[in-house]
């Protein structure tokens, strides 16, 4: 047996520098916080190399399947006999993968940002919420029991709020730092509830136990039912809200594109690359119970993901805004991951579609974080976010240019590259299960290589706009990273990845299908071809095209309305009809009854106070008119 | 002298120095002597505490002193502690020690309201030792009654309005409690003999149970206008909105745990048949309270005002989770008062700060903090965080137990009040995230604030020590949890005793 207790110091490293660049990063120069961070990072990130090593290539499996390893754990806090919150690192295929993407992109996410930060106020600051948001999100993907995961999830969350919130002299910045928090705890809610009913019925936390295809969850099968739904079905639908909400699906996604407020290295780290695909890593975490126990929940994530799949790509055709062209995308994949999951089975070839998932996440967070950090070298050469206010940069930012293009070449899924092998296997899947849903997954391919070069067509050619100064290529800080991402955004579909990632742990070997692969690769060109067509030389074809579409163009345009919808919800109802009236009833109705009791008090005691007169003569009158009433009464007493 | 006494004794020592202090100088550092020394001393009892337990002695009260005092009534003063007095000690002593540096700038006749402040303290730590009821009733009065002088005297706004509406409503919960203490009394015999007051002998004792009906809304009640209980409260936004700083951190952080501390120790544990059977409408009002408040609390403009009603919302959850009758709960609610204490003390002491520099309260008329005041922005986000449950704090520990706990009651009516009072955590985020931006984030709104000064040493120590207590029980929750979950076994047992299940 191989120790895996270093796999600790993964997570810890970045609290440590969270805690020393907080408290003492004002004592030295900024520079100082960002290589103190970077290199911090560099050192989590060769330790979930070594880790992943370890983890696959040396560790004996069991059988042919790859063991669960619980490299550290220890009881955080009591709550029953039976139930105990812990906290530990769990080692398994898909936790091991997630360690190398977050240390990855993370620490190139640091290495830019010396870059793209300098001079800026607050500098420390950026770096430590930065390493917050790594530690959140490492103990969040190792977590040896849902509770765990529940608490580094909420961290995550307020580091994102932090991170989004990080200009925060400006309204729009704090609206949407705001807006991310309070979307995402709303879906914690469901979370929580689901973790409330899951470990009421099960008896456990930990993740070991609950996914054990003969544990206590799977015994639950459909035992008690509610409402036509066995209550694992009820927890697992729970449980997807809060997923649903980190991973900005469908409709809860609402806070994703205003999340770009944030600085643009965070966008890339924590809104494209590892925070959002939370979601879909629970999902995947809790899925032998989603298909043994609660298979109604799965299909819901299969309809929840296509159904935000296709929304989100049809409003991305539609944004200028760079980033939220961008976000849109995100949330596009996030909801073929999710599709993929819904449709999987369970065990070997039958979980292609967990397999998929899990390359997509994989392959997706480095093209996104590369097209993000891309973005980020565009606003700082342009400062603005605007497509229309771009064009022609191919020549002024050459390094840019080139990994901007492999990245939307890598999206599209036009082959060799990441992207193609990872949708292919989604597809794939989407194919096993339904002809219509194989259909649906080629329209959200063809959109994706669409607004993809949509964007790379406007940004890199179209006229050359007058710039205040000439742009210019970003420092090596920030190209470098993007090199490097650019290498993985080409060979990191070449992973053999079923051999590692799997439904039940056992490796399969996977095969690129023509009758899959041809259309996939074809509506990926035609995709990009009408957008070369529309958008290389300034043509007024989009406007005609937009024109022509009327209603629906402006529909998407203003994203189908959900944003107008929730601001209906909550400032209409919930601020003028719940909340103000509570507040009045509050002051008027329940303290009014109280003032009433002693206004009641006072006007009784104002009246009995006229009989301490001091006034002897009305004493006496007193005095004798009740000594001959009691008189009187007593004879009447008496006699009777 | 034994270790409980001293409690007493110290802040009484403190006011006899006070007394004869020159100058305000001299009486601020007295005071911070005292309760410094007093937080040592309750450093002291948790370590003493914890060895004493460890060695093995599981008597249900540690400590205890017992000496007659009024024999003709079987009066004693009767003293002890289990881990959860001992929490409640060592919450008191930190709000207290916090309170004497948040108003170290105090420059109206210090010397009195030095020693009416610990005089109030001293009555609340009485009030955690007394093991006899009539001693317990004593230490309650002398925590109220200053109340109103504090208020009066040294607050703001309409503040005789104010503190003539607190006094009044918390003396009307004392008259109940007074008459559901009474009614214990006179059947803690019931096969004749001595009557008394001893708690511990009345849990002996089996109360013939529609006797318990009658007087478990008195206690009930009675505490629960101290805890907040909806609709009970509404002395406390108005009370705290006219309140001095100091007043409101040790009101709502420590006095207002009287009120549950006094649900649980004397009407619940005491009467638990009657508990039982009345718990649904008090389930019911709680529940109202959880969510009640925190709506409220989004309308308000007033910055005590919002904290006043976010508490009526934490509070409530402390009183339903005793309600919940099971163990995991009750250690929730335990550490959901101690968690809100500490926390909510850090806000008062903040809006204090923060008023004491801008002279107003209203979040509208501010805008911008975090730039002229890095510090007191940053502590009230923390304090912000730590109040809407965020794992690293004490309140996302207390939240979570309180939530467990109270889902092991399968049945229908729990299910729903269950899960109405979870959903309050959306609601606090939304308050908090809402106060936060608009006084602390922004541009700054009015031009005399760019001036301002950021926080003094005093205010540093007072917010620091709050601060590591929420992060302290936030990170490292295993010992408090343990501390008062093994201090529950009594109660849990008679209240399963006395379940209709059985």
């Amino acid at each position: 047996m191989i120790d895996f207790t270093y796999t600790v110091w993964i997570v810890l490293i970045p609290l440590i520098i969270f805690v020393l660049v907080g408290f003492f990063g004002n004592k030295f120069k900024p520079l100082v916080s960002g290589v103190i961070g970077t290199s911090g990072l560099f050192v989590s990130m060769a330790l979930s190399y070594y880790t992943a090593y370890q983890y696959f290539f040396v560790l004996p499996k069991a059988g042919d399947v790859f063991a669960k390893v619980i490299g550290y754990n220890t009881v955080w806090l009591k709550l029953t006999d039976k139930l105990h919150i812990d906290l530990g690192v769990l080692l398994d295929p898909i936790s091991v993968m997630m360690l190398i993407v977050i240390t990855t992109v993370s620490f190139m996410v640091h290495l830019y940002s010396i870059g793209y930060m300098h001079g800026e106020k607050g500098y420390m600051r950026f770096f430590s919420f930065l390493s917050l948001f790594s530690f959140s999100m490492l103990g969040l993907v190792v977590a040896t029991n849902i509770f765990q995961m529940y608490i580094f999830w909420e961290l995550v969350g307020v580091s994102s709020f932090l991170l989004i919130g990080f200009y925060y002299e400006k309204d729009s910045a704090v609206a949407a730092s705001k807006k991310a928090f309070i979307v995402t705890r709303f879906a914690d809610l469901g979370f929580l509830v689901g973790i409330l009913i899951l470990s009421f019925t099960t008896g456990t936390f930990d993740f070991i136990t609950l996914t054990d295809p003969n544990g206590p969850a799977m015994l639950q099968g459909s035992g008690i039912m509610f409402l036509g739904l066995s209550t694992m079905t009820w927890s697992m639908i729970f449980i997807f809200m809060g997923g649903a909400g980190k991973s900005a699906m469908f409709p809860l996604h609402i806070w994703l594109p205003d999340a770009m407020e944030g600085p643009t290295p965070v966008s890339a780290l924590i809104h494209a690359a590892t925070m959002v695909v939370a979601g879909v890593y629970l999902v995947a975490r809790l899925f032998p119970i989603f298909h043994f126990s609660a298979p109604v929940a799965l299909d819901v994530v299969m309809y929840v993901g296509a159904f935000s799949s296709i929304f989100a790509a049809i409003i991305a055709c539609t944004q200028f805004d760079i980033k939220r062209v961008l976000a849109y995308s995100t949330m596009s994949q996030i909801g073929l991951m999710m599709f993929a999951l819904g449709v999987s089975g369970y065990g070997e070839e039958q979980g292609l579609g967990f397999m998929a998932s899990m390359f997509h996440l994989f392959t997706h967070a480095f093209f996104k974080a590369l097209l993000f950090l891309g973005a980020g070298a565009i606003i700082h050469a342009v400062h603005s976010n605007v497509m229309n206010e771009m064009g022609g940069l191919r020549k002024h930012l050459p390094i840019t240019h080139l990994t901007f293009l492999i990245a939307c070449l890598s999206i599209a899924g036009i082959p060799p590259l990441a992207g193609f092998f990872s949708k292919d296997e989604i597809l794939a899947a989407g194919h096993e299960k339904s002809m219509i849903l194989f259909i649906l997954g080629l329209t959200i391919s063809g959109l994706t290589a669409f607004y993809m070069f949509r964007l790379y067509f406007s940004i890199f050619w179209g006229k050359e706009q007058h710039y205040h100064h000439t742009p210019h290529e970003a420092p090596k800080v920030m190209t470098i990273p993007l090199m490097l991402l650019a290498l993985g955004a080409i060979f990191a579909g070449f992973l053999p990845f079923a051999s590692f990632v799997t439904s039940d742990g056992k490796p399969f070997a996977t095969h690129i299908e023509p009758f899959v692969a041809i259309p996939a690769v074809l509506v990926g060109v035609i995709g990009a071809l009408l957008a070369m067509v529309f958008y290389k030389k300034e043509t007024n074809i989009p406007e005609r095209i937009s024109a022509s579409l009327g209603g629906f163009y402006h529909a998407a345009f203003r994203k189908f309305y959900i944003d107008e919808v929730y601001l209906f919800i909550t400032k209409k109802i919930i601020f003028n009809y719940v909340s103000q009236p509570i507040a009045w009833f509050d002051r008027h109705i329940v303290d009014g009854s109280m003032n009433g009791i002693s206004y009641v008090t006072n006007g009784v005691s104002t009246k009995i106070k006229g009989f301490q007169s001091g006034q002897l003569q009305q004493y006496a009158w007193v005095f004798i008119t009740g000594a001959v009433a009691l008189t009187l009464a007593f004879i009447y007493l008496w006699t009777n | 002298m034994d270790i409980l006494t001293s409690f007493i004794i110290i802040p009484v020592l403190t006011i006899i120095g006070i007394l004869f202090c020159k100058d305000a100088k001299q009486v601020k550092w007295v005071s911070a002597i005292g309760m410094t020394l007093q937080l040592l001393n309750a450093a002291m009892l948790i370590i003493l505490f914890l060895l004493e337990r460890k060695s093995g002695n599981m008597a249900v009260m540690l400590f205890v002193k017992d000496v007659i005092w009024y024999p003709s009534l079987n009066i004693h003063y009767y003293v002890g502690v289990d881990g959860i007095s001992v929490a409640m000690i060592g919450l008191t002593s930190i709000v207290i020690f916090a309170g004497i540096f948040a108003s170290w700038e105090v420059t109206d006749l210090p010397k009195e309201f030095f020693i009416t402040l610990i005089l109030l303290s001293s009555g609340v730590f009485g009030f955690f030792i007394s093991l006899d009821l009539f001693t317990l009733f004593l230490f309650y009065e002398i925590a109220v009654i200053p109340m109103y002088l504090l208020i009066g005297i040294w607050g703001s706004g309409p503040r005789e309005y104010s503190a003539m509406k607190l006094t009044l409503m918390l003396m009307g919960g004392s008259a109940l409690i007074l008459v559901g203490l009474l009614g214990l009394y006179f059947n803690s015999a019931p096969g004749g003999g001595q009557l008394t007051f001893n708690i511990l002998e009345i849990a002996k004792v089996h109360i013939p149970v529609e006797t318990q009906k009658f007087f478990f809304p008195f206690l009930f009640i009675g505490f629960g206008v101290l805890g907040a209980l909806f609709p009970f409260h509404t002395w406390s936004p108005d009370g705290h909105a006219s309140a001095p700083t100091a007043v409101s951190m040790l009101h709502a952080g420590v006095l207002m745990k009287l009120g549950g501390y006094g649900c649980f120790r004397v009407a619940v544990f005491l009467l638990p048949e009657a508990a039982h059977e009345l718990a649904w409408i008090f389930i019911i009002l709680t529940t109202i309270g959880v969510i009640y408040g925190a709506f409220g609390a989004i309308w308000q403009k007033d910055l005590k005002y919002i904290n006043a009603y976010s508490s009526v919302s934490h509070c409530a959850l402390v009183l339903f989770a005793i309600l919940m009758f099971n163990q995991t709960a009750m250690t929730g609610a335990i550490l959901q008062m101690i968690s809100h204490g500490i926390m909510t003390a850090l806000f008062f002491a903040l809006i204090g700060m923060i008023y004491g520099r801008t002279h107003t309260r209203y979040i509208n008329e501010m805008g911008g903090l975090m730039k002229v005041m890095p510090f007191l922005a940053v502590c009230y986000v923390i304090g912000g965080l730590a109040s809407l449950g965020l794992p690293g704090f004490s309140g996302f520990v207390a939240e979570m137990t309180i939530f467990v706990g109270a889902f092991k009651n399968a049945d229908v009516f729990h299910r729903v009040a269950t899960i109405i009072a979870v959903s309050s955590i959306v609601v606090t985020a939304v308050y908090i995230l809402r106060v936060v931006g608009v006084l602390l984030f922004g541009k700054i709104k009015n031009e005399q604030f760019e001036h301002l000064t950021d926080a003094k040493w005093h205010e540093k120590l007072s917010t620091g020590i709050l601060i590591f207590g929420i992060t302290a029980i936030g990170l490292a929750p295993l010992w408090l949890s343990e501390l008062i979950n093994g201090s529950l076994g009594p109660i849990i047992q008679r209240l399963l005793v006395s379940s209709p299940i059985h």
